[in-house]
């Protein structure tokens, strides 16, 4: 039998895993799909909670129309965000975040 | 027909006024006949109201509950002497003026501030009610402070009226603190309820002191008794019948006349009546011995109307204000005189104001000169003009009620005997002492015929049966032998030494320094004000450049500059270490939220 809780230990290893690649990986297309990979791990723990708050013998829709909003707006973040990467590119030629340090003290 | 009238004396000139201002400001002839017929329909309808009955109207203006003001007009003889008065010897002074102001370019103007004035200084006079009486006492101030810079390009003339404005708006203050005090005592501004509660409400003799003090502050700056007196001489830098009108005949008076007026609040109030008299007094005498080291022909006549002044309120002081009243009755009339006949010589001089640089006046300008006779004996105090009298009813309750009251007003006869006969004799006698006065011409008709006019009361207003009918006074039980023979060595003793030290002279014999320099009062208050001033800026500068500076200007710059110094050093330009942080920031919230509380 397959539990909220498991779904939720999932979800939160699948976040655990996109922050940890957020925090480590050098190239900002890596970081960029790390951050996916959290927004997916919510999405999960959503449908969860969807799937487990039966009323009346249906599952709770709100959540995943959230859900779908949720997979809207990434796809156009991806688009705004490489967008950025290939400029990004063009004007310093790297994607490496340690060559992007200039805005310090 | 008589409840309107007071309404067409008080609104005709206003309305003259903004036409003037408004339409024929261009057609200077018409501006200035509008504002001479305007004076006239107030001076007819005055006639009217004075042959009418006492009466009382007003509209409800304010009316919050403890706060009740009704506007409105109240005529009793002292309203109807004072109409009279002002619009009387200011139709005349306005039929003077078309001639003595023919080559002005700002004639318009003239016109339009002096019916601005009429219309405020009879606002004044038929007020019943403090707050209107404030209302057109400050209305006064403002058209007196136009006319005195009228010549506005004279750096002096526009001095001459921030003066005026300035010292008066001291005594106004006081005037509103003495108008707040008896509302607050009595809760009612109209003079009707006043006059019979005041007695009746039963206050501390110190409040009922202290009112009546305050409101003799609005008297000492409009009527400039001392210490408020020096704005009177600087205003002579207006145009002559301007000083003829408002600052010898009506707005000085109207310090006096609102003395009378609420003469109620000083009856119960020995000390005020006390602080009134010496003040009065003090006026009378210092200005009398200033008068006498003088040579600008206005100045003399100005230290005198102030010298009158202060023996009018002196009267109120000792508790006779229809002595007071009777005396700025006459005053008005021969002091109205006298001013217009040196406006006369002075047009006819070429603006030529240095009595030594007159003389020789008696064959030139024969109307002027019997005219300036008539006035100046008649200031003097000669029998049987009209000085004479009135000044005699106040010198006999002197010596009734105070000898040494009565002592100083003689001294200051004798002075004003002595300066009058200075000023005749070296401005119109002797020999011409300057080009100017060797050509004098007589003035046209348009001015001499107001001379003629004003010299006729003059002479005979004073005889008891004529003024009784313009003015009750209390008869007398006999006749002040004393006082009448007093007032009469007096005024033989100062003229015969004024015209024996002065006659053929062609330079002043006597030099006093403190008087001519009027006992150095003015450098006195520009040193003080100088001083405060200077303390003032120190103190102002010290708080900018320390405490708005240094403290707060420099003081958040400062503190901002080091905040931002100090978070500088967290911006250490690693992306992932800004993250890392963040998440951590994430982990310390949830902790705090889940599990902290």
């Amino acid at each position: 039998m397959v539990t909220l809780n498991d779904y939720l230990i999932v979800s939160g290893l699948l976040f655990a895993i996109g922050f940890a690649g957020v925090l480590l990986r050098r190239n900002l297309i890596a970081i960029f799909m790390a951050l996916e990979l959290m927004l997916n791990a919510a999405n999960l723990s959503l449908i969860g909670f969807s799937r487990f708050n039966v009323r009346n013998g249906l599952p709770d829709y709100n959540a995943q129309i959230l859900v779908f909003f949720i997979v809207t707006v990434a796809a156009a973040e991806v688009a705004v965000g490489l967008a950025i990467i290939v400029a990004l590119y063009r004007a310093r030629h790297t994607t490496h975040v340690e060559d992007l340090n200039s805005l310090k003290f | 027909m008589n409840d309107s009238a007071p309404w067409i004396i008080l609104f005709s000139p206003l309305i003259a006024a903004a036409l003037i201002t408004v339409v024929t400001q261009p057609f200077r002839k018409a501006s200035s006949y509008l504002s001479v017929a305007a004076v006239a329909i107030s001076f007819l309808a005055s006639l009217t109201v004075f042959a009418g009955p006492n009466q009382e109207a007003s509209i409800n203006w304010i009316d919050l509950g403890v706060f009740q003001v009704r506007l409105g007009y109240l005529i009793d003889e002292l309203s109807k002497m004072m109409l009279l008065v002002v619009t009387g010897v200011g139709l005349l002074i306005h039929i003077y003026s078309i001639g003595y102001m023919k080559d002005e370019r700002g004639r318009s103007r003239y016109f339009a501030a002096l019916s601005l004035f009429m219309f405020s200084m009879l606002g004044i006079v038929l007020a019943n009610n403090f707050i209107m009486m404030f209302i057109f006492w400050e209305l006064v101030g403002v058209s007196s402070y136009i006319l005195i810079s009228h010549w506005f390009t004279r750096a002096s003339a526009a001095d001459a009226g921030n003066k005026a404005f300035i010292v008066n708006r001291l005594g106004d203050f006081g005037f509103m603190i003495g108008i707040l005090m008896v509302w607050s005592a009595s809760g009612t501004v109209m003079f009707e309820e006043l006059g019979p509660k005041w007695s009746t409400l039963g206050l501390n003799p110190i409040y009922i002191n202290a009112a009546a003090i305050f409101i003799f502050c609005g008297a000492v700056g409009k009527s400039a008794q001392f210490p408020l007196h020096v704005w009177l001489p600087d205003a002579m830098e207006g145009p002559t019948p301007v000083s003829a009108l408002i600052h010898a005949a009506t707005m000085v008076a109207a310090g006096v006349f609102m003395l009378a007026r609420v003469f109620f609040l000083f009856e119960p109030a020995p000390v005020a009546l006390s602080v009134v008299l010496w003040i009065g007094l003090i006026t009378s005498l210092l200005a009398a011995l200033m008068a006498t080291q003088q040579d600008d022909i206005k100045r003399i006549l100005a230290y005198s109307t102030l010298s009158q002044l202060g023996l009018m309120v002196a009267a109120v002081g000792l508790g006779v204000p229809e002595a007071a009243l009777l005396h700025l009755f006459t005053h008005a009339f021969f002091k109205a005189l006298l001013f217009l006949g040196a406006g006369s010589v002075i047009i006819s001089l070429h603006h030529e104001q240095n009595i030594w640089q007159m003389g020789g006046l008696q064959r030139k300008m024969p109307v002027t000169f019997w005219t300036f006779l008539i006035g100046a004996l008649a200031l003097a105090g000669c029998p049987p003009l009209a000085g004479f009298w009135s000044k005699d009813g106040i010198v006999a309750s002197a010596f009734d009620h105070n000898i040494a009251a009565a002592l100083v007003i003689e001294l200051a006869s004798f002075f004003t005997a002595y300066y009058m006969a200075r000023l005749f004799v070296v401005a119109f006698l002797g020999a011409h002492r300057s080009d100017a006065a060797s050509h004098a011409q007589e003035s046209p008709p348009v001015m001499t015929i107001p001379l003629v006019l004003l010299a006729i009361p003059a002479a005979i207003i004073g005889f008891p049966a004529l003024s009784t009918f313009f003015l009750q006074v209390p008869e007398r039980e006999g006749v002040p032998m004393l006082a009448i023979l007093a007032s009469l060595v007096v005024f033989l003793a100062g003229s015969f030494l004024g015209f024996t030290l002065y006659r053929e002279k062609s330079k002043d014999p006597i030099l006093i320094p403190l008087f001519a320099n009027r006992f150095y009062i003015d450098q006195f208050y520009s040193a003080l004000v100088k001083w405060t001033q200077d303390l003032f800026a120190q103190i102002a500068g010290f708080v900018d450049r320390w405490v708005i500076d240094g403290g707060i200007v420099r003081g958040l710059g400062g503190v901002t500059w080091s905040c931002g110094f100090a978070l500088r050093f967290l911006q250490i330009g690693n992306l992932q270490a800004y993250a890392f942080l963040f998440g951590l920031g994430v982990v310390l919230l949830l902790y705090l939220i889940l599990f902290a509380s």
